[in-house]
């Protein structure tokens, strides 16, 4: 299964703080005046100029195994390597938010807009980031309706140039999910264009699987964490045995049959 | 002085229009225009920067105070008729050619401005022939590299490589940066500095010019 999956602007219109992070504005601080008020601007022109699209494919393990490999770059041991055999769905997918949001960024560094520039570049990346949430969620959605994952499983994704994956493993991915018919192509530098665009993998499996700690040895130099705090999220479900969010997912999304 | 005291301070709090309404004012009360710039703009942008620093100023802010400050640069620029702004040196700027991170760069160049440095960004995905090219034809004095990505590290040596084989190395000095590279990278590619933020990379390229 191949599918094209239509993301609405104001689903990847993203939160002040999750903007203001990539500005290095921690989270916990009260931020200052002028970069809220920056923040509501280039929200807004977000708004005018995103053209978000999604695609996702499914992928079996053993084809899996091939992309993963990728230019065979990879650090020895990765999240990705030890998880995806333990899970019930795999999923090639890619997102963007479109060129003419990086076009206006363009623009304002050009006239000398530096601020707004920058925080547009901020507002655009998260916003790709909303963008891969809504399809992880529609494949996770779908998988549920086909009855192939059960309501407490979960999903999470992993990017080449991420978590040991090679950036190089970009290649093989395009290949395979060939992204190109939502406008996404990957130049020889392992750059995407639209450059607000992110491509990975979708693991969909019990929560269980999802458990890892961060000590990999790239795991020092990693700023975020990020698979920490979801893996935290999944942990507090399981303890309280609260899957109410999967099922409120399942009626809420409305899956193209 | 009172007024470059303002300046200071206004050019700090991102008021752009402030900034050129007073600069112009200093201008008209027959202020050295070279005095404007250092004890005004200049002096302004260090303390944004140092503000950077200790993280009581953040991106947003220290952007803000950039463009604050290029509004009083316009205002003086055509007072210093022949020579145009007095500048500290010419650098070459550019992250370099598979990478598009930039914001750190940016922040380089624009802590070099302030400090007084004449500029030439030359943006993200910058190849090895236009870095040395364009330092050759303009003349400057140090060529400065971002690298954000463990793969593009590499692109560095490719840059001095070249320099070297154009004969080009010892007279224009190289600077690298980026969270990856480390001073020891550095010697190793046989690059003259590595800077660690935007602070520290504006004393290193300062002394990398007085070792001339
Ligand atoms: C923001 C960001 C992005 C933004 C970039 C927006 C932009 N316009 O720059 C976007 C979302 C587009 C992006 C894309 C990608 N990114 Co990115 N990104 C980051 C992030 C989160 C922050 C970088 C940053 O801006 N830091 C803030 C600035 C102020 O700090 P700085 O750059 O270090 O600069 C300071 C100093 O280093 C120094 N300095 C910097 N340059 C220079 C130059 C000179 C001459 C001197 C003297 C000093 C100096 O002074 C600066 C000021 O203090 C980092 C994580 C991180 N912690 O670094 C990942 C990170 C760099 N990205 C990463 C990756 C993998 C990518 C992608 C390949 C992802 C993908 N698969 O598409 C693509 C890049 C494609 C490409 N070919 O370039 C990885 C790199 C892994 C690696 N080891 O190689 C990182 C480390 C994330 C991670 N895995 O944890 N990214
Ligand atoms: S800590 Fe960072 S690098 Fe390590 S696995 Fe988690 S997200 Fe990946």
């Amino acid at each position: 299964m191949r599918r094209v999956v239509k993301i609405s602007i104001g689903e990847t219109v993203p939160a002040q703080a999750d903007a203001l992070f990539l500005q290095g504005i921690p989270r916990h601080r009260k931020p200052p005046q002028n970069a809220v008020s920056l923040f509501g601007e280039a929200a807004k022109i977000f708004r005018e100029c995103a053209q978000p699209a999604g695609i996702f494919a499914d992928i079996s393990k053993s084809e899996f195994v091939d992309v993963y490999r990728g230019e065979s770059l990879n650090e020895k041991r990765t999240p990705v390597a030890e998880i995806f055999r333990k899970a019930d769905g795999l999923a090639l997918f890619a997102v963007t938010v479109g060129q003419a949001v990086h076009d206006r960024i363009n623009e304002f560094f050009e006239g000398k807009e530096l601020a707004l520039g920058s925080m547009l570049d901020s507002v655009a990346s998260a916003g790709a980031e909303m963008a891969a949430d809504a399809v992880e969620k529609h494949y996770f959605a779908l998988l549920l309706k086909e009855h192939k994952v059960a309501e407490s499983a979960a999903v999470l994704r992993y990017s080449p140039g991420y978590c040991g994956w090679h950036v190089s493993g970009q290649k093989k991915l395009f290949e395979f999910l060939r992204p190109a018919e939502i406008g996404i192509t990957l130049l020889d530098s392992f750059l995407m264009t639209p450059l607000k665009s992110i491509s990975g993998v979708l693991l969909v499996g019990e929560k269980e699987i999802h458990i890892i700690e961060d000590n990999y040895p790239f795991c020092s130099q990693c700023e975020t964490h990020s698979c920490q705090h979801r893996i935290e999220t999944f942990l507090q479900e399981i303890k309280s045995g609260d899957d109410q969010k999967t099922r409120s997912l399942l009626e809420k999304k409305d899956i193209e049959e | 002085m009172q007024i470059l005291q303002e300046i200071s301070e206004v050019l700090q709090s991102g008021n752009g229009e402030k900034v050129a309404a007073l600069t112009k004012q200093a201008i008209e009360k027959e202020i050295l225009p070279k005095d404007v710039l250092d004890k005004g703009l200049i002096a302004g942008m260090n303390i944004v920067g140092e503000k950077y620093r200790s993280h009581d100023l953040f991106l947003p802010e220290v952007l803000l105070a950039a463009k604050a400050m290029y509004a009083g640069m316009d205002i003086l620029k055509p007072l210093f008729l022949k020579d145009g702004i007095p500048t500290l040196g010419r650098v070459v700027m550019g992250t370099v050619q598979g990478d598009i991170h930039d914001i750190g760069k940016n922040l380089v160049s624009i802590m070099l401005r302030g400090a007084g440095f004449d500029v030439i960004d030359l943006g993200k995905d910058v190849s090895p022939k236009k870095f040395v090219e364009t330092a050759r034809k303009e003349k400057a004095r140090v060529i400065g590299m971002s690298a954000l990505l463990t793969t593009t590290m590499v692109v560095m040596k490719r840059v001095i490589d070249l320099l070297r084989k154009e004969g080009l190395q010892g007279k224009i000095k190289t600077i690298i940066g980026g969270a990856p590279v480390s001073a020891e990278f550095a010697e190793q590619i046989g690059a003259d500095a590595y800077g660690y933020d935007s602070m520290n990379s504006v004393d290193c390229i300062k002394r990398l010019m007085e070792k001339e």
